[in-house]
């Protein structure tokens, strides 16, 4: 019986085509190939495609920097918070700024990498177990004008690093933005539009940035840290002390003030449940710093379906990857911050360019090609310095909960804690029924953690233009809080493609095969489906249907 | 959560069939468990266009009676907004979709053909590119995951129980009845049991001897971000639906999908493909005011198909306490509806309020075997595992 019907299977499979409404037979256009798609040209994939340049692979490197000023302005790909100035305008001076800030872009160019800056990676694409009709490994990049597909052999995300956001009254002003956007606008383009900040977070990540914030000639007024004690290496509080910084412990922010946008910080010592007391402060600033977590920029990776944990040692969810710097996901790497963030590795950039060099080396095996380079081994991170979990959610508690007032954690769509916490819907439905008043995170959890995905459905938070990246780990770090459990149990929130905002004109350059167009339609595109009630025949086989009768899905 | 050791009537699946039928029963005082076997709506029941005008389906008269009172009815917003339009790029795409006028007309219900001047009026996003549209005095969208949390709140207000990431491994029948659903957390007892598990329904009815047939398909949508509110969010065509949504967003889908093979209890992969850059284009297209619109996500969701595409909502032959449920991939909208007749069926044996002997499972009781192949809908062969 089982082996008769698998004959008339094949025989049916060999005679009958494919459904025509659906991907079978239809192609993806390709309009470049590459063995190797480097993504993200900081050490990590400047060393792995330089590496692999010199292993005789072509190699595609795209970086979406120098981003303009408008995608600046939309919090593209950092939390930018307005803070650049007026030079960040003049594109080509971006771009000059840009490649001269990192003499590795020079080389790689020497070194025979197809460079492109100025390209953004929007999603990347394989075949799977739901997923068949791709002609292979596919990356969507666009520029400011266009959007392509990129077929590759293999890639290598090194997407960097982005800052965990973190709210309290006025921090949607201009001058509130992450210790990654600071540094980079400062550091690369000099074109930092702020003088003086104040710094919030003290664990060597943070000092580091502010210490290269003093150094592209940024004032650093104060560190404020809710914990009793700095997190980071004496040495750097010590130096920034010296010129003058206050390093205020058992601080939290109030209130970010000021009329168009940051004019000073108001801030008050803290219990150790994180609530405020004693007299508010006030201290003079132009700019507001948010180094309190560096997260791996794992969005492209997420959404592709590599494995991503929580894991404290590489600064929260990351890629698991191998000694090889494998994810999961066959030929897809990641390297640099976007595989792990630990302070070692930010301090000396040879360890990022090792796991560069690592992944390609990977590759060379992994195509059989032997030579006598010498690989350089994988270096696992130390254990975290401190307790990142704990350490988030008492920031998230002593700024967020303990507000004085209320404000939008997402700012996109306009939520408030409470809100969050109350799994509200949205205010523009001016929802007056307060019989959902009893509708708290605790009628949705059941016996699991509460989902981020969910809340974002129901409240809209992290739901917005800027794809979550400001919100995120505050959301986070809010329903942990409300349900009482570790950082670490509440999912990541899923990435999805794209992962940048991308116009629906642009978006809609990828060519389409005439074969698709010619069958597209709204939904199944079956005539059976959409016969009315009353015309409908009494038994349905295959062989009375009109499979070819008019469609128009409803 | 205390151990739940059974109810009088068990739902198996927490999508919008499963939990619309939960609140109809549970409203009137019946106590009834909906059991998921991961979080609720995370199929395709809480991604999909929202539409609410199916005027082809037995259950079109209670959708448009219901819809207008949903949020009312179930004391949580389901974002339902009144009335479509759908735009034709083409004369053919006109002809095609001028067939709901005369099935809504059969039913009483009015709609207006539009010239391009109205289409302006009407839809300011839209250019002057498309050839005509349609405006129907009837239907609307609504907002599928926030309407599906509703049933299940409105459910639990009413007493009923919701049980999650708990799947079902098998059922106990004692005398042409099932007597208990298995389950990884232990035997649920029932007096009736409806399978409305999407997907699931086909295996799990299977073990009951009676195998709903159908397959499932991978399907995507693209949302951008919010532009200023259109008088009327219903808008689609262009070989698309979707909607506007009452943030702003433009939420469309169209266009091919992937027959999968779902084997066991775990959720399907739902990976998008670059078809986002083609739904990209026809939304221009259809909205050409909107071409800046930014993307900012595409999803897929995983839904299932019988042969004919049409819905099986019927009670079994043999075991008589046994309802089973699929809407065939179209489900959200006639949802309110689809809950009222499983509720009928359930308590009384009949449905009360529509002539639904075209959703009996008995029209395919001679469908060829073969059917899957026969129609061509048969998974493509794996060319890569995902896995390393």
């Amino acid at each position: 019986m089982q082996v008769i019907s698998i004959q008339a299977k094949c025989a049916m499979a060999s005679t009958v085509p494919p459904d025509p409404k659906s991907v079978a037979g239809k192609s993806l256009h390709v309009e470049e190939r590459a063995q190797l798609l480097v993504i993200g040209a900081g050490p990590a994939g400047l060393a792995a495609a330089i590496e692999a340049a010199g292993r005789g692979l072509s190699v595609v490197l795209v970086d979406e920097n120098p981003v303009s000023f408008k995608t600046m302005g939309d919090e593209v790909p950092l939390h930018y918070g307005q803070g650049m100035s007026a030079e960040a305008r003049n594109r080509n001076a971006m771009m000059e700024a840009f490649i001269a800030s990192e003499p590795q872009i020079e080389a790689a160019f020497e070194a025979g990498v197809d460079v492109r800056l100025g390209t953004a990676c929007w999603g990347l694409y394989a075949n799977g177990p739901a997923v068949t009709w791709l002609p292979g490994l596919v990356a969507g990049l666009n520029d400011e004008s266009r959007s392509w597909m990129l077929q590759a052999e293999h890639v290598v995300v090194a997407a960097g690093r982005r800052d965990m956001g973190l709210g309290f009254p006025g921090w949607e002003k201009p001058g509130v933005l992450g210790a990654t956007a600071a540094v980079s606008l400062a550091s690369r383009y000099g074109a930092l539009g702020r003088r003086r900040v104040v710094v919030l977070g003290s664990s060597t990540e943070a000092l580091t940035a502010a210490l290269n914030l003093r150094e592209a000639g940024t004032e650093i007024a104060a560190i404020i840290e809710q914990a009793q004690a700095p997190l980071g290496s004496p040495e750097l509080i010590a130096a920034l002390r010296k010129a003058g910084t206050e390093i205020l412990t058992g601080h939290v922010v109030r209130e970010a003030s000021g009329r168009d946008a940051v004019e000073a910080v108001l801030f008050s010592e803290i219990d150790g449940d994180g609530r405020s007391f004693g007299a508010e402060r006030i201290i003079s600033c132009d700019g507001i710093v948010l180094a309190i977590g560096a997260t791996p920029v794992v969005d492209l990776l997420d959404a592709m379906g590599c494995r991503i944990a929580f894991q404290p040692e590489r600064g929260g969810y990351a890629p698991v990857v191998d000694s090889g710097q494998r994810t999961n996901v066959r030929n897809i790497f990641a390297v640099g911050d976007c595989a792990g963030i630990w302070s070692g590795k930010t301090q000396d950039r040879a360890i990022a360019e090792a796991e560069g060099r690592r992944a390609v080396a990977a590759i060379a095996a992994g195509l059989g090609m032997t030579d006598d380079r010498v690989v350089p081994a994988a270096l696992e991170p130390p254990a975290p310095s401190h307790d990142i979990s704990a350490y988030r959610l008492a920031w998230v508690r002593a700024s967020v909960i303990e507000a004085r007032a209320e404000f939008h954690v997402c700012q996109c769509e306009e939520v408030t804690a409470r809100e969050i916490l109350e799994v509200r819907p949205p205010r523009y439905l001016d929802w007056k029924n307060e019989r959902r008043n009893d509708r708290s995170l605790s009628a949705l959890l059941g016996e699991e953690p509460p989902n981020p995905d969910q809340v974002k459905r129901l409240t809209r938070a992290g739901m917005g233009a800027c794809q979550g990246r400001r919100c995120r780990e505050q959301v986070a770090a809010l329903l942990a809080l409300g349900a009482a459990m570790p950082l670490s149990s509440i999912p990541l929130a899923g990435y999805r493609a794209p992962v940048r905002p991308l116009p629906l004109s642009i978006a809609g350059q990828i060519p389409e095969p005439p074969e698709q167009a010619e069958h597209w339609d709204t939904w199944f595109g079956m005539h059976a489906q959409w016969r009315p009630f009353w015309d409908v025949p009494e038994l349905y086989t295959v062989a009375t249907n009109d499979a070819t009768g008019p469609v128009a899905s409803e | 959560m205390s151990a739940i050791k059974g109810a009088s009537v068990v739902i198996v699946g927490g999508g919008v069939t499963g939990l619309s039928a939960g609140w109809w029963l549970a409203r009137e005082g019946v106590d009834v468990l909906v059991i998921e076997k991961g979080m609720i709506g995370w199929e395709a029941s809480g991604r999909n266009g929202g539409g609410c005008s199916h005027h082809h389906s037995p259950l079109f008269l209670e959708e448009q009676r219901l819809w207008p009172k949903m949020d009312e009815l179930l004391g949580y917003p389901t974002e339902f907004a009144g009335s479509r339009i759908r735009l034709a790029s083409s004369e053919h795409q006109m002809a095609l979709y001028g067939r709901a006028l005369s099935n809504a007309a059969r039913q009483g219900f009015k709609s207006e053909i539009l010239d391009t001047r109205q289409i302006r009026e009407f839809v300011p996003l839209a250019g002057d590119n498309m050839v005509g549209g349609y405006f129907y005095h009837f239907g609307g969208h609504a907002n599928p995951h926030r309407t599906l949390q509703a049933y299940a709140w409105a459910m639990q207000d009413h007493g009923g129980r919701l049980m999650q990431h708990c799947a079902v491994t098998g059922f106990r029948s004692v005398g042409g009845k099932v007597t208990g659903v298995e389950t990884e957390r232990g035997l649920i007892a029932c007096d009736h049991l409806v399978i409305a598990a999407g997907p699931h329904t086909g295996r799990l009815s299977a073990m009951l001897g009676h195998e709903v047939p159908m397959a499932s398909a991978r399907c995507e949508m693209v949302v951008t971000e919010p532009l200023p509110l259109m008088p009327y969010g219903g808008v689609d065509g262009n070989g698309l639906y979707g909607r506007q949504t009452l943030r702003g967003n433009l939420a469309y889908g169209g266009g091919p999908h992937e027959w999968l093979d779902i084997a066991g209890n775990a959720a399907p992969a739902k990976p998008t493909t670059p078809l986002m850059g083609h739904i990209g284009r026809r939304l221009a297209e259809l909205l050409p005011k909107a071409a800046h619109a930014r993307i900012i996500r595409s999803w897929a969701g995983v839904i299932e198909n019988t042969p004919d595409g049409r819905p099986v909502i019927d009670r079994l032959d043999t075991q008589s306490n046994v309802v089973v449920a699929t809407l065939s991939s179209v489900g959200f909208g006639l949802s309110p509806a689809s809950g009222h007749a499983i509720r009928d069926l359930v308590m009384d044996g009949a449905c009360s309020f529509a002539d639904i002997s075209s959703f009996r499972l008995a029209r395919f009781a001679q469908l060829e075997p073969d059917w899957r192949e026969l129609q061509g809908w048969q998974a493509l062969a794996a060319e890569e595992a995902l896995a390393a």
